[in-house]
């Protein structure tokens, strides 16, 4: 008799085992999502490449041909005070204006809770910056095609954060007769010599409506980068002036400025 | 009673065990792989590039050879990392002071030979690039050189049918698989295995005292004691930058600067290696001397004063290296003797027949 329950209780604990182990599902928080989507204004027109026209903080004319920019390293901070940090190595999004479907980011297995606050990078920190190619897929693939306007300095090893064409009245002709302008801001502090860091971090409180994640709650929250921003911030940035920022100090005016382009529109459930 | 008791239980862990273990990726089928050995002469200093990362094997090494000779890594065609790096020129571009490349446009610099690349801490005469797997993005996307996109030379190396690259990356790698990581890692395999260690300087190294002449040995002195601050250890350059005092009036070209934005930085420029130098006139970042003769005419007597010359030429009056006319002929008679003939014709670095130098 006591053998017998012995033998019972013994495969039922085998059993139990096997099946909990068997579970095909061991994340709770597999199906949970949160979508950060990302649209691109100046002021509070939406960008039309190529043929929208605006005006900048000095009064100039532009228009905008290339709008991409890198964000990475999110983290979610919880109404509790708690911060969720997503996966590292899958968190590089590269926003391009010219493609509709690389300003949707959607963060897969994020954990149920209220969140209060959105925080990110804008760029590709210095470590991935450094590492070895395997360690660098997708967006931060040099030959992906996402890098075909150029995401990349193969000259001088490193990422374009923030990258913004476009033309102007304003900007003198070159021998070809365009009156272009070209921002290509990147810089991630050197490697084996010091240079300018243009990493920036972005903090954005949500406001009043938390972002509820959840098995049926799969929340969006809207993100605004309004261009004007990148010229008018801690330095109003002249297109007469400076027509072509890139790989110099002044770009750091210019992450400067846009550090503080993004704000958050909305939260949808 | 007992025994059996441990038997379900370790059934039991065993049936939990089992179900916990990592789901098997699909391993791609490696035939059997005949690896390569970057040698290590003993007296070169250690390794800068972690093999472990890229482990060299015949495949890979062959692969690597059929992408650096062939012009499908250009725009239209017409270019090669060979066209420029010429093997019988220690990889250098043969009397070409600048580089042409794509539609015969005119470099920025002079074509560095490339050997020992192992042990290259940064690439370019700028040090721009820090990693050897993340050079070929630089002649690739240049307008001036290659003018094209990689992602796009990707695309064609997987169309392509002769060479079969999809073939060539399944021997190297174990799969048809062309990617970026892949594609530069295999350039590294190549560059990597091109080793200059058999001059007749190395002969008097490894023990034979005769490989050079008493002049040589004269010059070797004479080396050692004006030139070996800069050119250091067995590999002839301490792999720093330097402003080596040429007139920069006549050039825009502002060195390393351009990578670190550091005015301290201005016309500085990488130390080349000398091994194999008889074989890599023009000399300097823009090929402006073609003669050694001209090269030490310069540090002996032509060196010009500015903010940032090296201080080591700032030690004598007025600037540069003093060196007797006797001095320069036994230096040069001493470089010559890093001149490896064998490196230079050695088939297995050679062109497999693209035919895309010019």
């Amino acid at each position: 008799m006591k053998n017998n329950l012995l033998w019972a209780s013994g495969w039922s604990l085998v059993l139990l085992l096997f099946i909990q182990s068997c579970k095909s599902d061991p994340d709770p928080y597999a199906n949970n999502s949160l979508t950060l989507s990302f649209s691109n204004k100046v002021g509070s027109d939406g960008v039309v490449l190529g043929s929208g026209n605006y005006k900048n903080a000095v009064g100039e004319d532009f228009t905008v041909t290339t709008f991409s920019y890198f964000i990475s390293n999110i983290s979610l901070k919880k109404a509790d005070g708690t911060v969720y940090t997503y996966p590292q190595d899958s968190s590089y999004f590269l926003i391009r204006e010219a493609n509709i479907d690389s300003k949707k980011v959607v963060l897969k297995g994020v954990p149920t809770g209220d969140f209060t606050e959105l925080k990110f990078m804008i760029g590709v920190d210095s470590l991935r910056n450094t590492m070895d190619l395997s360690r660098r897929k997708g967006v931060l693939d040099p030959g992906d095609i996402s890098h075909d306007d150029g995401m990349y300095w193969s000259w001088n090893s490193g990422y374009i954060f923030l990258k913004l064409e476009g033309n102007s009245s304003k900007v003198a002709a070159d021998a070809t007769g365009n009156q272009k302008f070209r921002y290509h801001i990147g810089g991630f502090g050197g490697y084996n010599t010091k240079t300018f860091n243009n990493i920036r971090t972005v903090t954005l409180p949500l406001g009043s409506i938390v972002a509820k994640v959840g098995p049926a709650q799969q929340p969006t929250i809207e993100v605004v980068a309004d261009i004007a921003k990148i010229f008018d911030g801690t330095q109003k940035i002249s297109l007469a002036q400076y027509p072509t920022v890139m790989f110099a100090d002044f770009s750091s005016t210019v992450a400067n400025n846009y550090a503080a382009m993004f704000k958050i529109s909305g939260v949808k459930d | 009673m007992k025994k059996s008791y441990i038997v379900i239980l370790s059934a039991a862990l065993f049936g939990w065990a089992s179900c916990h273990r990592t789901p098997d990726t699909p391993t791609p089928t490696t035939p059997t792989v005949e690896t390569l050995e970057v040698p290590q002469p003993s007296y070169f200093p250690a390794m800068v590039y972690d093999l472990k990362s890229n482990p060299l094997t015949t495949d890979g090494f062959q692969l690597g050879r059929s992408l650096f000779y062939d012009g499908i890594l250009s725009r239209n065609g017409t270019i090669a990392c060979g066209t420029c790096h010429q093997q019988a020129a220690a990889f250098t571009h043969h009397g070409h002071d600048l580089s042409h490349g794509i539609d015969d446009k005119i470099g920025m610099r002079n074509a560095p030979a490339i050997q020992n690349m192992a042990w290259e801490k940064d690439f370019l005469w700028d040090g721009g690039v820090h990693q050897l797997d993340l050079f070929p993005m630089a002649p690739i996307e240049n307008p001036v050189e290659m003018d094209e996109k990689l992602s796009n030379v990707l695309q064609k190396l997987r169309d392509s049918k002769n060479p079969n690259y999809p073939e060539l990356f399944k021997k190297a790698f174990g799969t048809t698989e062309i990617n970026t990581e892949r594609f530069t890692k295999a350039l590294s395999q190549f560059m990597l295995f091109l080793v200059s260690n058999n001059s007749r300087y190395d002969l008097y190294l490894k023990g034979s005292t005769n490989a050079i002449t008493a002049t040589e040995k004269e010059g070797l002195a004479v080396f050692k004691q004006k030139c070996a601050t800069c050119h250091a250890s067995e590999l002839f350059t301490d792999h720093s930058f330097r402003n080596n005092g040429l007139d920069m009036a006549r050039s825009t070209d502002q060195g390393r600067f351009r990578i670190t934005q550091n005015p301290d930085d201005l016309y500085k420029f990488k130390v080349p290696s000398l091994r194999n130098v008889s074989y890599t006139s023009p000399y300097m970042h823009d090929g402006r001397f073609t003669t050694l003769e001209q090269v030490l005419d310069h540090y002996a007597k032509n060196a010009k004063q500015s903010a940032t010359l090296d201080p080591i030429l700032q030690q004598a009056t007025p600037a540069g290296i003093p060196l007797t006319d006797d001095e320069k002929l036994k230096i040069i008679a001493f470089l010559k003797t890093l001149s490896d003939d064998s490196f230079v014709k050695d088939w297995r670095f050679s062109d497999p027949g693209f035919g895309k130098s010019f």
